[in-house]
């Protein structure tokens, strides 16, 4: 049973097993190795992706789940391969150190600023839930603010 | 991340330190020309193993240290275009490939030197000596805090200043004038006299053929154009937009997908398992037995851990079914009552300053837990076996010995196996071969399967199979002579290993003791960040607090009595010390504590302001660093580098514990093994370099050890309770009366 839905505006047609977490789906069936497997259990945000411009941490939903909607993952940010202006202050601010977490922080940020875009640093902290072991929480935070204006 | 002992202990145990070593021939001269052969295209000039100039002026250096995001390898290309005057907008940097050839020389000198404490002896023994040393250990770790201290200083510079001679004798020739006519700058030779001006893309091939200078002479530290600049790290665009590819990320023609569980107490074996639940998830192709482990190897990763789910496998204990957590304490206890040491260390009459008469004396006791590494790629290692070759993709701290291991268990001569080294995230230590079962895991699936597999750990597998920082206790006892200073410091510990040559005591006592209780448990422990500058670090650092109390002196002043006059250690406190404000007033309820810890040859101080929740939850609210690493090569990395280390020392103090029961490790995830996040996080970290152009320390590790202690410290200036044990008790705290609270 193949499930249709929009990959990064493209459709796209899943054809994995309806129950099969949609981080699985886009990594191995997909190849967009951008969204990363963190931890299964939606506690460290690595798999973060946008369903219907909502933030969702795709290990813990499922293909079925997905059907007929649009998904955004880390590759779809880029417009005519210039990076969002997030991804450009993530540059600038020096973010990542290993990097692994920071495609599901920049997504966690990317819905944050769509709905809330001078978010304070409380409501940075209520969103920005992700894990970054390297530590990087202090440029993750100079950076949204930076986007927002409101640093 | 790697102790200097084990270092230490392995270079020693090649037997290349004592008579006899200069006999020792590089034997295999062929290997650094195999290895430039491997890294030479068409139009391309290799001049060593290090290094290629291609004829668009691009430079390529093979780092032979991993990304495990540490940014070194920007550090280390810095150093590198420094003294070969590169255009640096045309360097770029890939991970040597594993091969002798690439063995590296620098960190084998620079080990050496650390740990013979004579850097010219070391100089003293011929390149092709150490590089036969590097080769044979074989050495490519990363690790050590040392990628820029060594291997950036004894071969990056030096081969970087070496090739630039050597365009610069190519363009002497070719242009007809003497060589002190010539000048470099932005990859070209310019003769100022004639206006003419060569490009080294149209000097490489020839100039590749000259020798290159083992001493060549270095620049001028003030004539330095990009060490000391922040230029932006090369590998970061790739992490924000998806496309840099982790080992996680492999993707073969026909590769299969597999995940393990390993017997859930260490040293159990595989007793029996039925196949047939895991044989039944669609997509699920085998169920493969190992020695100690039960895989599943299936169409992708999803129906493999669904089959191993579905699995009842019945493993062994090894005997080891009733360590716990309380038994390890209570065994590091019994060894210290029964008072025979395994190791003793230290200076002066530590008996004679504990009866002195008037002294008062201070002891206290402290535990620490086993502390999982938390990676956030969890492992994931592909091999391929075909025609007798073996090739392995991953992210590992040591490509080279990985290829070495992969080869013992293979069965293969290391000839016959290849090591793709893929970028890791994140390491901390957790990814050296010797201490990880993966490899081994790997290569006897792929040894047994027609297809790639790419063996993947869940996080349950990560957080319960870990390499773990030891769970370790300390009993401290000092005396307080009637000047108010230490007479005398003994530290009684008790670990699996001894800390003398890695973990370094700063204060300057006239008698001090350290006994190591040698305990082993069944868990596999390893080098985790700081390795054990951690725990040592917030035994003395906390300890150091409660002398201070107990002499009636405040904490900055007591630690300033017992450190050398003009030292760098004395510089680095006064100046946290300042910048901090220590002294001043803060809100109430809000309290600050000071550490110093030296690891890795960098002194860092920390003052930490927290206060207590009403819940007992202490809330961190800012921290200030002063750092000493002798130079910095790249300040933005460098602050990112003490940043981050100072979350993961918070981190540990605030929540993280690996315990055991019936042998076992209780956690499985990040639910209950937390790691801090953002809002639990400082807001702000000031951190504040020293360049005192001293000896270049290391920086991955080094932020980590004085944030536990320094957050405990600044909790008992909030609440009069000292904190012994971590990760920090949330009920201890609670309750405390404010009345007690200092500032």
């Amino acid at each position: 049973m193949a499930i249709a839905a929009a990959i990064n505006g493209k459709p796209m047609v899943f054809t994995a097993d309806p129950e099969t977490p949609l981080l699985w789906a886009i990594r191995e069936d997909l190849g967009l190795t951008g969204t990363k497997f963190g931890c299964g259990i939606a506690a460290c945000g690595a798999c973060s992706v946008h369903v219907d411009g909502v933030i969702t941490r795709s290990c813990s939903i499922t293909v079925g789940d997905v059907a007929g909607k649009e998904i955004t993952t880390i590759e779809g940010l880029a417009s005519e391969g210039k990076p969002s202006a997030l991804q450009a202050a993530w540059i600038e601010h020096q973010v990542p150190q290993c990097g692994y977490c920071q495609s599901g922080q920049i997504m966690a940020a990317t819905a944050l600023l769509t709905s809330n875009p001078r978010p304070s640093d409380a409501d940075i902290d209520a969103v920005m839930t992700n894990i970054c072991r390297c530590g990087t929480y202090t440029r993750i935070r100079a950076a949204i603010h930076s986007v927002a204006g409101s640093a | 991340m790697m102790g200097m002992k084990r270092r230490a202990f392995l270079i020693g145990g090649a037997a290349v330190v004592g008579g006899g070593i200069f006999a020792i021939k590089w034997a295999d001269s062929s290997a650094a020309s195999a290895a430039k052969d491997l890294i030479s295209g068409k139009g391309e000039s290799a001049f060593s193993a290090w290094l290629k100039i291609a004829e668009d002026d691009s430079v390529t250096l093979y780092s032979p240290h991993a990304d495990i995001g540490q940014g070194s390898n920007t550090g280390l290309a810095q150093m590198l275009a420094e003294e070969l005057d590169a255009d640096w907008s045309k360097v770029n940097v890939v991970q040597a490939p594993a091969e002798g050839g690439f063995a590296n020389v620098g960190l084998g000198r620079g080990f050496l030197g650390d740990m013979t404490g004579s850097p010219g002896m070391v100089d003293a023994m011929p390149e092709s000596l150490l590089s036969f040393i590097a080769r044979a250990m074989p050495l490519q770790i990363t690790g050590g805090s040392s990628a820029l201290r060594f291997t950036g200083q004894k071969t990056m510079q030096v081969v970087g200043a070496a090739t630039r001679l050597a365009l610069v004798e190519t363009a002497a020739k070719r242009l007809g004038v003497p060589v002190t006519e010539l000048m470099t700058a932005d990859s070209k030779v310019l003769h100022t006299k004639s206006g003419k001006a060569l490009r080294y893309g149209e000097l490489a091939a020839e100039a590749a053929e000259r020798n290159l200078s083992d001493e060549p002479k270095l620049k001028d530290r003030k004539d330095y154009k990009l060490i000391g600049k922040p230029v932006p790290r090369l590998d970061i665009p790739a992490k924000v937009n998806g496309s840099i590819k982790y080992g996680m990320d492999v993707a073969l023609p026909d590769m299969r997908v597999a995940t393990i569980m390993a017997a859930p107490i260490r040293g159990g074996k595989l007793v029996s398992v039925d196949p047939a639940p895991a044989m039944a998830v669609k997509g699920v192709e085998k169920v493969i037995k190992l020695d100690s482990a039960v895989a599943v190897v299936a169409k992708g990763y999803w129906p493999a851990i669904q089959g191993l789910r579905a699995l009842s496998p019945k493993f062994s204990d090894g005997g080891n079914g009733a360590i716990s957590t309380a038994s390890i304490f209570a065994a590091h206890d019994a060894l210290r009552k029964a008072g025979k040491p395994n190791s003793k260390a230290g200076d002066g009459d530590v008996d004679a300053g504990m009866k002195a008469a008037g002294a008062k004396i201070v002891e206290a006791g402290f535990r620490v837990p086993f502390l999982h590494h938390a990676m956030m790629e969890p492992f994931a290692l592909t091999a391929h076996y075909k025609d007798g070759k073996l090739d392995i993709w991953g992210g590992m701290q040591d490509p080279l010995a990985t290829k070495m291991a992969a080869a013992k268990f293979a069965g293969l001569s290391a000839s016959d196996v290849t090591f793709h080294p893929m970028v890791s995230g994140g390491s901390f230590g957790r990814r050296l071969p010797m201490y990880v079962e993966i490899v081994e895991q790997v290569t006897t699936l792929a040894m047994q399967l027609p297809y790639p597999v790419k063996l993947i750990w869940s996080r349950e597998e990560e957080v319960q199979q870990g390499a773990y920082r030891p769970q370790s206790s300390a009993q401290l006892k000092a005396a307080i002579g009637a000047d108010g200073k230490i007479a005398a410091y003994q530290n009684d510990y008790a670990q699996p290993v001894d800390i003398e040559g890695e973990a370094t005591f700063i204060y300057d006592l006239p008698a001090v003791s350290r006994r190591l209780y040698k305990h082993v448990s069944n868990q596999t422990t390893g080098s985790w960040r700081s390795v054990n500058s951690t725990q040592h670090g917030f035994y003395n650092e906390c300890f150091m607090d409660e002398l201070a109390a107990a002499a009636g002196t405040d904490p900055v002043e007591f630690r300033r009595k017992h450190l050398k006059a003009e030292s760098r250690h004395l510089a680095v406190l006064d100046e946290v010390a300042r910048r901090s404000g220590w002294g001043t007033a803060l809100p109430e309820g809000i309290g600050r504590g000071i550490a110093v810890v030296e690891a890795f040859k960098t002194i860092v101080a920390q003052v930490v302001e927290a206060s207590v929740g009403e819940d007992g939850t202490p809330k961190i609210h800012r921290v200030f660093a002063v750092v000493d690493c002798g130079t910095t090569v790249n300040p933005v990395n460098a602050e990112n580098q003490i940043q981050g280390g100072i979350i993961m020392g918070l981190s540990t103090a605030m929540g993280e514990s690996i315990t055991l029961e019936n042998g076992a490790v209780l956690q499985s995830n990040f639910s209950d093994y937390p790691i801090l996040k953002m809002a639990a996080a400082p807001a702000s970290i000031d951190v504040h370099f020293i360049e005192s152009g001293a000896e270049m320390g290391g920086l991955g590790e080094p932020g980590v050890p004085p944030a536990a202690p320094a957050l405990a410290n600044a909790l008992f200036a909030v609440t009069g309770k000292r904190t012994r044990q971590l990760p920090i008790s949330k009920t201890f705290l609670r309750d405390v009366p404010q009345a007690d609270a200092r500032s």
